[in-house]
């Protein structure tokens, strides 16, 4: 008896020591030793990130976790979907429990100073809006003056909320609701008269309604909200590798190297191409990767105006147009520093 | 080892022993998770209290606005939690009473419909009973532009009844502490006439002093004009009913919710209860000229009581910690209001720790109070 409980104190006291000690690999070792990408994504956001019918896991910000994983192990397909939480999918990521969150995260300034992550670069920018009925004839977000207002709870939405309406001089009802398909519901029903959220979450709200134009996006954009990838904190290199992950999407679409061409575009003479594609240079060993990790994520996935048509684009249910997400030199916002 | 073989000492040894070792390990926990999330670069500490809250609630009970401290929106929250708690506590407790008399039944129809009650109630999770309710609230109902209307100014729809309200300008303190005062002295005569009925064995009028007592302060601040009230009735907006009070479907999903489970185990408890009385009492009573419904009042519940507080102390206990569920269907409890304080300053551990230990807080004392209740009723050697 006595020694069972020595025993027990001897293994709660490992226990805490092990704690401790789990921490000290770094990111890309604990990725490849495990032979997985673990990324946490949403629950259930079509366009974003929701399984079909096959049980794959489809999406933009799936897609991005392929692209990680592609330049990680040239296979975009050794990734393993954590759905994450609103509430918790910070502290998935600070546990350890995700090596990435790519889940339509918006990076804020409290965020990165106080949770002990840091956000990669800008995968899709964004801005929170109000979905209306149509019937109820409003044109403007002001107008929604007492009115109640669906969201999800825990995010920046209702705190831009609570900005916009003191900032019009209002009051409003904030009907908070845990799961998406209970906000839907409440939406559609009639108990709220507005749902928010961001456009993008907007879109696929109004794409899976019974009767999608009987809805209206108001025209006000009340925050900025750029959608980030996040990592853990004081891991540079792992922290490198999601963000030029994300900016050879980007690159490879400035440059016009898509899926279809890229074996074709390998063999061209432009050096920034072949830079991107790891024909010459091995830049790829300096993050620790393979020297081909470029063109592994755009064979694995396409670039970004692919990985942007295939998931949120206009051919889609979501039928998202481009906006802000275009080049910088068409007018946009996606800017990829030189791969050089 | 010659102080071991002392058997006094031994208790107190081993006590002292078992305590500082979960004192260690609590302390050793604090230090390594403090560490850890330092090395993390993850902010600690309470500071996050007095910054301002930043969010809308949609219900409290007390003033409040985005403006207030998170400490304050805490505060809403938990006011909130005991509100939902204590009214559920309340009509469960009413219906879950008579549901299990009528679960004994000599009216089979009665007696079965009241077992299919309790049975529905008790096998199916709470959770999915609150999604039920919310669910055909919102979607039964009108919105709240077709709001039926009940009778005028009372208006029915999926955004819940809208009524309308008596607003004090002025007076409401006085009101309140002459109605504390009515209800004290009416307590003190009911107890003095009661006495003297045992004693004198003759029935008094002392309940109509009471009655008097209870009313005529409140009814003597009224006179004096101290009070001044206004009428506040809901009317119609460009998308819903201001004013008045308003009842919202989140509030009355949770309380149906709560309640109606609550009234299952109730019933349970006071079935049970009853049956431990032995059938030799309802037989004297029945002897003595009693009618049943006598004999259930004045004989069996006060001795079915003795058996009923413990469990249904626990009923209690069960009902205020499963008003957390609130965050499933939008009812800003402390929960829901803590979570999105956690998100938005990232301090999950002071956080939940601070909503842990209200919990803890306010369920110790539930079942303190039970407790004393309990052993006022208990049986009494004379």
């Amino acid at each position: 008896m006595k020694r069972k409980f020595l025993a027990l104190c001897a293994a709660t006291a490992a226990l805490m020591v092990g704690a401790t000690a789990a921490q000290s690999a770094t990111t890309l070792e604990t990725v490849k030793a495990r032979g997985k990408l673990i990324c946490g994504v949403s629950l259930s956001t079509p366009g974003f990130a929701a399984a079909d019918d096959k049980g794959r896991m489809q999406g933009f910000d799936a897609d991005i976790c392929r692209a990680i994983a592609a330049a990680v192990f040239g296979d975009a397909d050794k990734v393993d979907f954590v759905l994450t939480n609103i509430n918790t999918r910070f502290q998935a990521l600070q546990s350890g429990e995700i090596d990435v969150l790519s889940r339509q995260t918006t990076a804020t300034f409290s965020r990165e100073a106080s949770l002990g992550i840091d956000f990669g670069p800008t995968v899709f920018y964004d801005g929170q809006g109000l979905l209306v009925p149509k019937s109820l004839g409003v044109a403007s977000a002001k107008e929604l003056t007492d009115a109640a207002i669906c969201t999800l709870p825990g995010t920046t939405t209702s705190q831009n909320l609570t900005d916009f309406f003191r900032t019009v001089g209002g009051k409003f009802e904030l009907v908070v609701l845990e799961s998406p398909d209970e906000n839907r519901a409440a939406f559609y029903s009639g108990r709220c008269e507005a749902i928010s959220s961001d456009r993008s979450d907007l879109a696929s709200i109004r794409a899976v309604a019974n009767n999608p134009d009987d809805y209206v996006l108001l025209p006000e954009t009340i925050s900025k909200e750029p959608l980030a990838p996040a990592v853990r904190q004081n891991d540079s290199n792992w922290r490198d590798i999601v963000s030029w992950s994300v900016y050879m999407l980007m690159a490879a679409e400035e440059k016009g190297i898509t899926q279809a061409n890229v074996d074709e575009m390998a063999k061209r003479e432009d050096p920034e191409i072949q830079r991107m594609l790891g024909g010459a240079d091995e830049l790829g060993k300096m993050l620790g990767l393979d020297s081909k990790w470029g063109y592994n994520i755009i064979k694995g996935v396409g670039n970004y105006a692919e990985v942007f048509d295939r998931n949120l684009g206009e051919k889609t249910k979501l039928g998202m147009t481009r906006g802000p997400n275009t080049q910088w030199n068409a007018g946009g916002l996606l800017y990829a520093p030189p791969v050089r | 080892m010659l102080f071991l073989n002392d058997a006094r000492f031994r208790a107190v040894f081993y006590q002292f022993l078992a305590i500082s070792l979960v004192l260690l390990a609590a302390s050793a926990m604090y230090a390594t998770a403090s560490a850890n999330l330092a090395k993390q670069d993850i902010a600690t500490g309470f500071d996050f209290l007095s910054r301002q809250a930043g969010i809308a609630i949609s219900e409290s009970s007390i003033a409040y606005g985005p403006t207030d401290t998170v400490a304050r929106a805490i505060l809403v929250g938990l006011i909130n939690t005991i509100k939902v708690s204590l009214l559920a506590a309340l009509f469960g407790t009413f219906i879950g009473v008579l549901v299990g008399i009528g679960r004994m039944s000599t009216n089979p129809l009665l007696s079965r419909l009241m077992l299919a009650y309790v049975e529905l109630l008790r096998n199916v999770p709470l959770l999915l009973y609150l999604f039920l309710w919310y669910f055909l609230i919102i979607l039964v109902f009108p919105p709240v532009r077709q709001a039926i209307q009940l009778f005028p100014g009372f208006f029915l729809s999926n955004s819940g009844l809208a009524m309308p309200a008596v607003e004090w300008q002025s007076g409401f303190g006085l009101t309140f502490a002459a109605l504390a005062f009515g209800v004290v002295a009416a307590l003190v005569v009911r107890a003095v006439s009661q006495r003297r009925r045992i004693q004198s064995g003759k029935a008094n009028a002392g309940w109509i002093f009471a009655l008097v007592l209870l009313v005529l302060p409140v009814l003597a601040v009224w006179a004096s004009g101290a009070i001044s009230l206004s009428w506040s009735a809901p009317e119609a907006g460009r998308f819903r009913l201001t004013g008045g009070l308003q009842i919202r479907p989140e509030f009355v999903a949770l309380l149906i919710g709560l309640m109606l489970n609550l009234s299952a185990s109730v019933a349970e408890i006071v079935r049970a209860g009853i049956q431990a009385v032995s059938k030799g009492q309802w037989e004297a009573a029945q002897a003595l000229g009693l009618p049943r419904s006598r004999t259930l009042r004045l004989v069996v519940l006060p001795q079915a009581l003795r058996v009923i507080i413990p469990p249904l102390t626990n009923t209690y206990l069960t009902v205020f910690k499963n008003s957390s569920l609130a965050i499933a269907i939008g009812y800003p409890d402390l929960v829901m209001v803590s979570n999105t304080i956690m998100n938005q300053t990232g301090q999950a551990m002071e956080t939940i720790a601070i909503f842990m230990g209200i919990y803890l807080g306010l369920s110790v004392a539930i079942s303190l109070f039970m407790n004393w209740y309990n052993a006022r009723v208990a049986l009494k050697a004379r």
